[in-house]
């Protein structure tokens, strides 16, 4: 690292104390942050390993806990996951390419969208959630159906897809772009041709980082009406509930089998959200270009 | 490209919500919603009747009053109720052109419930109730309950206002529907209730009958004295009216329309009134007996004749 | 960057007129639309906010919603004092920023000055897990094993429903946003001024807490801004967790609702428009957006400001 390394090998006998105690709160505050971490991850395989069965994974929603499963839950879930990707990541890229490549930074307008952005990335989900409410389940009509979910899902997560793929754009040098406007090519297709496509990667892993919070998102779901009991598989213009929803409905039963089941939901949803995570750092550590 | 196709989405969305008139029975399901006191009735026949090769229902929980203005507002074929459907909100009904009809399916005694721990009380009188739910109450230890009980603080769970299971207690106790005191942890969804109740020692709920049936190992029923003595809450006392003032009807009322628009919708209404007594019994409600459901089936028939 | 490439030549010869190619008019149109989906969505939350509020307030008095300690809308006797759902949200953000704050840094610090450059990246990636955990799964850990921990482990009074457990768990949700942050800031510090402390003999530990995080304080704070904000907007955790009894009190053992509580309580989708219940929901949902926008905006400023100051 720099020239000296911290641990301080002799001096008076105070300092060294000072120091190693230093490193170990140091060292602690890693351990209480992970260590919660591990417990809970632990806690919540421990519990819901027994409700753990294909039923919870194929079998429908019942007031019963031996017979109650998360199908339709799961794959709203998916559904949903698959609507957010669609809508946030044309629409974050675009907007991300339009702020890096063809925004004039001296007008007002373009930076009011900028700011604009990174205000929408502070708005708490529930917000989104009283948005989609007013304008989507009943501004438009369209009601509480999948679609509405996902727009309001996409809402959530575009400014961070926009953010992230602004970073992945500026990360390609500009030697790049100039090359290609030098054997004369239009701005467009240096974006389309060149830009875009060496910042896949970095734009892939911030969708999916996003899809995985939106997939793990509740609040908003809630606001339009996602906790119903619901038997059959999710349709695009269908009743649904997601699997978070799901989740939280069961943890407000008290009977205890439900508090498994609700484990054992948990789980699931940790597998695909950890599992979507995986594949955005490996995409980020495999394909990061060294220019 | 893809923005031109999201706008392409969207239009067509909207035209075609603008086409299905509402989200009433939206993706071919018939749509109920309203008390969550009824709704696990209603969730129970709905998979009995799923399993049997019936059309999907989809069963919310947001309170006998939010149920009704939803019902009211044509958004749903079934609205579950605690109570009856109070003056205001037929008329808003009437107004919307929204026809229905009323449906008795179980009966339910309103359990008054404390902590498991909790040994000194046994039975309540009415008036003693009345004293700490009334609006503006400052009782907030078992000691002023009655002297004789220990130096514990009382903690108070219950229903919110959007329930039936509240507008009832409070109309039988307080004398008035919406007259209570709001420092309560108030919910519509009396399993959080159960939940509160049984974690704490000092703690006072009230809820249906089914959820104290369902969590009797957590939680003591109180019994009520009314002036007559103390009853103790149960089916019989329940069917044979000496529970009092706290058994109470519960309904599914049925839009009308939907019942001729709706497929299978008069099919499950049916299913439900035949079945009442035996799913009241497995949901652990008050089962109607013979004579009532007779009663009911013929509205129904009435109804839809 | 975005500009256009203009060749140098020599001054003399007159260069033709560009011709307008309207396919990459075309293009940037597109693309301003898809940019204008944000602002739309902006003024979609003003509107659908603003609009109703103001026909609450209409309804019940500014001053009374303002400084009423009272809060029960749906009763008989209605009453709109929003103060409790106030100090209920203030009191779960300040208890979890009291476990985030320290922590984080503290993470940090580990990441940004211990830490060999190899356990780093094996490290940061488990962060980041815990930062991807779905916050109902986080509630129910807190309902479900923090509360009774307390209770039996620990020996704390908490009720069922209480703002510790919430606060606990909240504030260990935030921990990966304050770290990452904080340890951004400190990465920006050039070495140079690492290195001089040592050279002048200063230990790490003097190196760290007297150097470095002075260096980085802006963007810290920033941080701590940041993770303030989304504790105040947080609804799972203090949803299953904290509970839904909207009083004043201090005491982290007891049941507190938060707006976001008492929004995502109430707002089941079902809530009829119209209705006061409906409108309530605007008018504390406009105050919690004013309250993270605010917030947003000075560590907005506050990040500008540290930018600048090494470039």
């Amino acid at each position: 690292m720099t020239v000296v390394d911290g641990a301080l090998a002799s001096g008076p006998p105070r300092r060294v104390w000072r120091n190693r105690l230093f490193q170990g709160a140091m060292l602690l505050c890693m351990l209480v942050a992970f260590g919660t971490l591990a417990v809970l991850l632990v806690d919540t395989l421990v519990t819901g390993w027994p409700a753990l069965s294909s039923q919870l994974l194929t079998g429908l929603p019942s007031t019963l806990p031996e017979e109650a499963g998360a199908r339709p839950a799961i794959l709203a879930t998916l559904y949903l996951g698959a609507l957010v990707l669609l809508f946030s990541v044309p629409i974050g890229v675009l907007t991300a390419v339009y702020l890096e490549e063809y925004a004039n930074r001296e007008r007002w307008w373009n930076r009011a969208i900028e700011v604009n952005i990174q205000n929408l990335a502070a708005v708490p989900a529930i917000v989104y959630g009283i948005l989609g409410l007013a304008f989507i389940v009943r501004g438009i009509g369209v009601g509480r159906v999948v679609l509405a979910g996902g727009l309001i899902l996409t809402l959530v997560v575009l400014p961070t897809v926009v953010v992230s793929s602004r970073e992945a754009i500026r990360a390609v040098p500009d030697s790049i772009r100039q090359g290609a406007f030098a054997l004369g090519a239009t701005k467009w297709q240096v974006v389309w041709r060149q830009v875009l496509p060496a910042a896949i990667p970095g734009i892939a892993t911030g969708s999916i980082l996003a899809l995985s919070r939106a997939v793990g998102e509740t609040a908003p779901l809630i606001m339009v009406g996602a906790i119903t009991y619901v038997a059959f598989n999710p349709t695009l213009f269908g009743a649904y509930t997601a699997l978070p929803v799901q989740i939280y409905n069961w943890t407000r039963q008290p009977d205890v089998d439900f508090q498994t089941l609700a484990a054992a939901g948990a789980i699931v949803l940790l597998v695909i959200v950890l599992t979507m995570n995986a594949v955005a750092i490996f995409l980020r550590n495999r394909y990061r270009k060294q220019w | 490209m893809s923005s031109r196709a999201l706008a392409v989405v969207l239009v067509a969305a909207a035209a075609l919500a603008g086409c299905g008139g509402g989200d009433s029975s939206s993706g071919g399901a018939i749509s109920a919603d309203g008390s969550s006191t009824v709704g696990p009735f209603t969730t129970r026949t709905a998979e009995d009747f799923r399993a049997q090769g019936g059309v999907d229902v989809t069963v919310g929980i947001s309170g006998t009053g939010g149920g009704f203005e939803r019902f009211c507002a044509d958004e749903t074929d079934i609205s579950n109720a605690s109570r009856a459907i109070k003056d205001e909100e037929a008329a808003i009904c009437a107004d919307k052109g929204v026809e229905y009809v009323e449906l008795q399916v179980a009966t339910d005694a309103l359990t008054n419930v404390v902590n498991s721990a909790n040994d000194w009380v046994k039975c309540l009188t009415v008036d003693q109730l009345n004293a700490i739910w009334k609006p503006g109450s400052t009782v907030s230890n078992w000691s002023q309950v009655d002297p004789s009980y220990p130096d514990v603080e009382l903690k108070l769970y219950g229903a919110g206002t959007d329930s039936g299971t509240f507008d009832y207690f409070t109309d039988a106790i307080n004398g008035e529907e919406g007259a209570s005191r709001t420092d309560f942890s108030a919910t519509e969804d009396d399993n959080v209730t159960v939940q509160g109740v049984s974690g704490d020692r000092g703690a006072l709920g009230y809820f249906g009958f089914s959820y104290y049936e369902e969590n009797q190992d957590k939680l003591k029923a109180l019994e009520i004295d009314d002036g007559g003595g103390c009853v103790a809450p149960n089916v019989e006392t329940a069917q044979d009216g000496s529970y009092t003032p706290l058994s109470r009807p519960l309904f599914m009322y049925v839009k009308l329309s939907s019942l001729e628009t709706t497929d299978g919708l008069a099919d499950f209404v049916r299913f439900t009134l035949e079945n009442a007594a035996a799913i009241a019994k497995e949901a652990q409600f008050v089962p109607l007996n013979q004579e009532q459901v007779d009663a009911e089936l013929q509205k129904l028939e009435d109804a839809t004749a | 960057m975005s500009a256009d490439v203009t060749v140098a030549r020599p001054a003399v010869v007159a260069l033709p007129r560009k011709r307008i190619r309207w396919g990459e008019q075309f293009v940037h149109l597109i693309l301003f639309i898809a940019a204008a989906i944000s602002v739309l969505t902006t003024v979609g939350i003003v509107l659908s906010l603003l609009l109703p509020a103001l026909e609450f307030f209409r309804e019940v008095s500014p001053l009374d919603f303002f400084t009423g300690t009272t809060w029960a809308p749906l009763f008989l006797d209605a009453q709109f004092g929003v103060l409790p759902l106030v100090v209920g949200t203030l009191m779960i953000s300040f208890w979890s920023a009291l476990v985030a704050f320290p922590l984080g840094l503290g993470v940090a610090i580990y990441l940004s000055e211990y830490a060999a450059p190899r356990a780093t990246a094996f490290l940061k990636p488990i962060l980041e897990i815990l930062a991807a955990i779905p916050t109902v799964v986080l509630g129910y850990f807190a309902l479900t094993f923090v509360t009774p921990f307390l209770r039996d482990q620990v020996g704390v009074q908490v009720e069922i429903f209480n703002a510790l457990s919430a606060s606990l768990v909240l504030g260990i949700m935030l921990i990966p946003t304050i770290a990452t942050l904080s340890e951004d800031a400190m990465a920006a510090v050039p070495r140079d001024l690492r290195d001089g402390g040592y050279a002048l003999g200063a230990d790490k530990l003097q190196v760290s807490t007297r150097i470095v995080v002075p260096a980085a304080i802006s963007g810290i704070i920033a941080a701590f801004v940041l993770g303030f904000s989304r504790a105040v907007g947080e609804t799972m955790i203090v949803l299953i967790a904290a509970g839904q009894l909207a009083q004043i009190t201090f005491d982290p053992r007891e049941t507190v609702e938060t707006i976001t509580a008492f929004i995502g309580a109430t707002g089941n989708g079902d809530v009829p428009t119209g209705s006061i219940e409906y409108k309530t929901i605007f008018a504390v949902g406009l105050t919690l957006f004013v309250m993270t926008l605010v917030m947003n905006l000075i560590s907005i400023r506050l990040v500008r400001k540290y930018r600048e100051v090494y470039e």
